[in-house]
C-alpha cells in the first residue's frame, strides 16, 4: 500500500469519525438513556459509547464506526456523492435534505467502502441513524446495491451494519422497490459463493429489516438493538396491550432463532474478522 | 379514463364487493386445487394459492386473500398475512420452478400484520427472503395489484417480469393512514396523504414501477366484475405469450434488470 496516500485516507477518516462525534448527543455528557448514570465524555469515548455501567449501546456515526472496525489507513469510501434527488417533488423534502446534509456531514443515510478488517479486504456498508432516521431512500438501496455489486465483482466479503427507521416516506413506492433491488442483488452475490454478514444495531425496522439486513449468512446485532419489521408504536396500537420485556431486543431475536450471536461492541471487530478468517473471505495478500 | 382522486381510488380499492383472489382464480383458472401450510408452523388463510390450469395450462396462482364478509374478514386477518402466509407462498413458488410452471399473483392487502406472534417468528425474515427468491425464479411471474397494494406485505409477492394494475388499484409504500401518522403523526390526515402519495396507477407507470393499466368498468371493479376478468383474463394471456418462449435465464435476468434500474438516483454511474 502507498504510504503517504494510505496515512491521508487514515487522517480523513479520522476527522470524519471525530465530526460524528461531535454532531450528536455524545458531544457532550449526559445521563446514560437507560440507567441514568452521567458518565465522563473521555471515559465513555475510551469505551466506544458504551455505558461501562449498564452496557447500554449508544447509537454511533458511520465513519465512526467505520474508524473502530477498519485497520489504519484502508478505508477507501465508495460513491460518495451520491445522493437523494426528490424523485416525487415531494413537499418540504429538499429543504430536509439539505438541513440533514449540512448537519450531518452526510450525503446519504449509508456510507458505503472498501477497507481491511485485520487485514482481510472487505466490502462495509454502514446505515447511519442520524439521516432521516438511516432510511431507504433510493440513493441508499442504489448504494447498498452497488456496494453488493462490487463485492461480487472483486470476490469481497460483504458486511452491512444497520440501522433504519425502515422506508423514506417522502420516496413513496421508490423506496419500497429498494427492498426487492438490494434483497435481489443479495441473491445473485450468495448464488456466485459470496459471504456476507449483516450486523443490526439499533434499531433496525420496516423495509430494511424486510430486505437485506434479513439476508446475511450470518446475522449479528448489538446487544439491545431493537430489531423488527413493524414498530413496537404500531404494533401496541394493532393489539392493544402492552408489550412482553424485552421484545423485539437483540436477545428476543436470538432466541427466537434470528439471530447467530450478539456481539458487544467491543469484539465486534475481533468477532467479525474470524468469520472471514472461518470462511476463507478478504485473504491478506 | 376517469378524473377521480387518489382518496377516491383508494375507497374503490378497498371496496368490501371489490373481486379478490379467490374470485380470479375461480373465474380464470380450472381444476384449482388449493394449497395450504407453510410446512413449519401454520396455515395462514391471508394468502390464498395453489395450481391450476389456465387455458388448459398448469399455473402456480396465488394472492392476498381479505374475505368476503365479517366472518371471513376475521379468519384471514383482513388480508394481512404473517410470516407462515409469506413462507406459504414461498414453498408455492419454489414448486413452480420445480414443476416449471408460471406463477400468477394478486395483490390486495392492508399490510403485512403488525402483531407480536408475527415479529417472533420473523415477519421481516420471511417478507426478505420471498424477495431474494423471486427475484430469482426461472419461470414467467406476472403480478396483478387487484385492490390496495400496502408495504412490503405486498411486495413479498410482486417481484414479477410482468407488473400490471388495475385503474382505480393502489400501490404505496404503506397505507395513507400509516403515512400520515409517520409523517404528521396524525392518522386523520389520511385523505391528505393520498394526495401527494403518488399510489394511483398512473403515478406508478410514470415512476416505471408497473408496465401496464387495466381498465375498469365506469363505476369501478366491483360494478362488473366478469368484464374485469375477461380484461385480467386478456392481460394474462398477453404476458405469458410473450415470456414464453423466453429461457430461464433470460426470465431471471430480465426481472433482475427491471428492479435494479428501479430509482437510481444519479441516472448515471458515478464512482468517488
Amino acid at each position: 500500500m502507498n504510504g503517504v496516500f494510505a496515512k491521508r485516507r487514515q487522517h480523513l477518516l479520522a476527522l470524519k469519525a471525530m465530526r460524528d462525534g461531535q454532531s450528536s448527543h455524545l458531544a457532550r455528557s449526559a445521563p446514560c438513556p437507560r440507567c441514568g448514570e452521567t458518565v465522563p465524555r473521555r471515559e465513555l469515548v475510551q469505551a466506544r459509547h458504551v455505558c461501562p455501567k449498564c452496557g447500554y449501546h449508544y447509537p454511533i456515526g458511520a465513519y465512526h464506526r467505520l474508524s473502530l472496525l477498519l485497520d489504519a489507513g484502508s478505508f477507501r469510501e465508495l460513491d460518495e456523492r451520491l445522493t437523494s434527488r426528490d424523485p416525487f417533488h415531494f413537499p418540504g423534502y429538499a429543504g430536509k435534505l439539505d438541513e440533514s446534509r449540512a448537519r450531518t456531514g452526510l450525503s446519504e443515510a449509508v456510507v458505503t467502502a472498501v477497507g481491511a478488517v485485520e487485514g482481510r479486504k472487505t466490502a462495509v456498508g454502514v446505515l447511519d441513524s442520524r439521516f432521516f432516521m438511516g432510511s431507504m431512500s433510493a440513493a441508499v438501496g442504489e448504494k447498498v446495491t452497488r456496494l453488493i455489486e462490487y463485492a461480487g465483482k472483486n470476490k469481497l466479503p460483504l458486511i452491512l451494519f444497520s440501522a433504519s427507521g425502515g422506508a423514506r416516506m417522502q420516496e413513496g413506492i421508490l423506496s419500497l422497490m429498494q427492498m426487492a433491488k438490494t434483497a435481489a442483488a443479495l441473491e445473485r452475490f450468495s448464488r456466485k459463493g459470496g459471504f456476507y454478514i449483516s450486523v443490526l444495531t439499533d434499531p433496525t425496522t420496516g423495509g430494511v429489516t424486510a430486505s437485506f439486513a434479513s439476508l446475511g449468512d450470518i446475522i449479528l446485532a448489538e446487544p439491545g438493538a431493537l430489531v423488527g419489521f413493524a414498530g413496537p408504536r404500531v404494533i401496541q396500537q394493532t393489539i392493544g396491550q402492552t408489550l412482553p420485556e424485552g421484545f423485539q431486543r437483540a436477545e428476543y431475536l436470538e432466541e427466537h432463532g434470528f439471530v447467530d450471536a450478539v456481539v458487544p461492541r467491543a469484539q465486534m471487530r475481533e468477532t467479525l474478522a474470524r468469520l472471514l478468517k472461518l470462511h476463507g473471505k478478504g485473504e491478506k495478500p | 379514463m376517469s378524473g377521480r382522486t387518489a382518496a377516491e381510488r383508494v375507497a374503490l380499492a378497498r371496496h368490501p364487493g371489490r373481486p379478490g383472489t379467490a374470485d380470479y382464480i375461480a373465474a380464470l383458472c380450472t381444476d384449482f386445487f388449493e394449497q395450504k401450510g407453510d410446512r413449519q408452523c401454520r396455515e395462514d388463510p391471508a394468502i390464498l394459492g395453489g395450481v391450476a390450469l389456465f387455458h388448459g395450462r398448469p399455473v402456480t396462482v396465488l394472492g392476498h386473500r381479505k374475505g368476503k364478509n365479517l366472518e371471513e374478514n376475521l379468519k384471514c386477518n383482513f388480508g394481512m398475512p404473517g410470516p407462515e402466509g409469506y413462507r406459504k407462498a414461498r414453498r408455492m413458488m419454489e414448486q413452480a420452478e420445480k414443476f416449471r410452471r408460471p406463477i400468477f399473483t394478486f395483490l390486495d392487502t392492508p399490510g403485512a400484520y403488525p402483531g407480536v406472534e408475527a415479529e417472533a417468528r420473523g415477519q421481516g425474515e420471511a417478507i426478505a427472503r420471498n424477495l431474494a427468491v423471486m427475484s430469482a425464479l426461472t419461470v414467467p411471474v406476472i403480478c396483478v395489484v387487484t385492490g390496495e397494494g400496502n408495504s412490503g406485505g405486498a411486495l413479498a409477492i410482486g417481484v414479477g417480469n410482468t407488473v400490471l394494475m388495475l385503474e382505480n388499484a393502489v400501490y404505496s409504500v404503506l397505507s395513507p393512514e400509516g403515512f400520515a401518522s409517520i409523517l404528521w403523526k396524525d392518522a386523520a390526515r389520511a385523505e391528505e396523504a393520498c394526495g401527494i402519495m403518488k399510489l394511483t396507477a398512473e403515478d406508478l407507470l410514470a415512476a416505471g414501477v408497473i408496465d401496464g393499466i387495466l381498465p375498469e368498468p365506469e363505476g369501478g371493479a366491483h360494478t362488473a366484475p366478469q368484464s374485469v376478468f375477461r380484461t385480467v383474463d386478456e392481460a394474462l394471456c398477453r404476458a405469458l405469450e410473450g415470456w414464453k418462449r423466453q429461457s430461464g435465464s433470460f426470465l431471471a435476468a430480465q426481472r433482475y434488470k427491471k428492479f435494479r434500474a428501479m430509482g437510481d438516483p444519479a441516472g448515471k454511474r458515478e464512482r468517488a
